[in-house]
């Protein structure tokens, strides 16, 4: 399977893009860095599926591992502690580039 | 962790009588259900029928899963590689979402959780417990895990890493924890008894040895 726009390693960063409604990212990372861990596969797309279109084409999600103490600064536990979520790849970038503030911030 | 009375999962529409007033959810899913039905796209028993299939369900097939994988590293290693694959192997019908076993080690323990709703590994663990569903759980698990798991009896050394997972998309995730001690030689069906429901969300270590009562 390709890897499609993001190796294993990379350095991404969560977009906060101006979704509303169905949408499967989480608020708590978005505008955060984290590492690509790997590519899970291609799905279709939840965010038209929930509204009645196919989806397709299909958009690679990834598998994106967040330090805790990078998303709570108030987080109590090993420094090594991390949080992994599925990502689709529309709303991630690059780290360092793209937009990467959070709206209203 | 306060348990959430709110049985209203989208997957599993229960037209039994209710102990709360009917909220908007159910009224809704109530409308729709009447309206397939009437229309003819389903039948009434074939809704009743899927509910009784889906509360048979239990965690058993995972037990199995992670009792196999305990008994054989070569398994063990296919199903931290594919688990569908590995699952079909056991006659476990896991042709939906792809599923992606966590091997839980001494010095690194994994945590399950879905923060936007209770996706859940249901074909392996039947449906998920209240507490998962939970506001309070789908949210602490993600911003304070280590406290939720000393609430749930775990206390994680603080050299052991904790990586929690968000099931957010279209992956289902199943902790395959720590083979307890003392149980060498235990064959497949013993060892089967020591993995709790709780052990594969990651909440809770698997039962020890000295839990099972003697035969």
């Amino acid at each position: 399977m390709a890897e499609g726009p993001f190796a294993p390693g990379s350095l991404v960063r969560v977009l906060d893009l101006p979704v509303k409604g169905h949408m499967r990212t989480p608020t708590y990372v978005r505008g955060h860095q984290g590492y690509v861990e790997r590519l899970q596969g291609r799905f279709p797309d939840p965010e038209a599926r929930a509204y009645g279109s196919s989806g397709l084409p299909p958009k690679a999600l990834y598998l994106v591992r967040f330090r805790q103490k990078d998303l709570w600064p108030q987080y109590k536990g090993d420094a090594a502690d991390t949080i992994a979520v599925d990502i689709f790849e529309h709303w991630l970038s690059p780290a360092g580039e793209g937009t990467g503030v959070r709206h209203g911030a | 962790m306060a348990h959430d009375r709110d049985h209203g999962d989208h997957h599993h529409p229960h037209p039994h009588q209710k102990d709360h007033p009917v909220r908007v959810w159910e009224r809704r899913e109530s409308a729709i259900r009447s309206l397939l039905i009437e229309k003819g796209f389903l039948s009434a028993e074939q809704i009743h029928r899927k509910i009784e299939e889906w509360d048979h369900k239990s965690f058993a097939q995972g037990a199995r899963v992670v009792a196999h994988a305990w008994a054989n590293p070569a398994y063990e290693a296919r199903l931290l590689a594919d688990a569908n694959a590995a699952t079909a192997e056991l006659g476990i019908d896991t042709t939906g979402p792809k599923i992606v076993a966590l091997k839980n080690t001494a010095k690194l323990h994994h945590l399950v959780v879905c923060t936007l709703c209770s996706c859940y590994p249901r074909m392996l663990l039947g449906l998920p417990p209240a507490w998962y569903k939970s506001a309070e759980y789908r949210s602490r698990a993600v911003s304070e895990p280590r406290q939720v798991l000393a609430e749930f009896g775990t206390m994680l050394p603080p050299d052991t890493e904790l990586r929690v997972v968000d099931s957010t998309a279209d992956c289902r995730y199943l902790v395959l924890p720590r083979r307890p001690a003392g149980t060498e030689g235990w064959d497949e069906a013993k060892l089967a008894h020591l993995v709790s429901r709780d052990s594969m969300i990651g909440v809770a270590p698997a039962l020890p040895a000295g839990s099972l009562l003697p035969a």
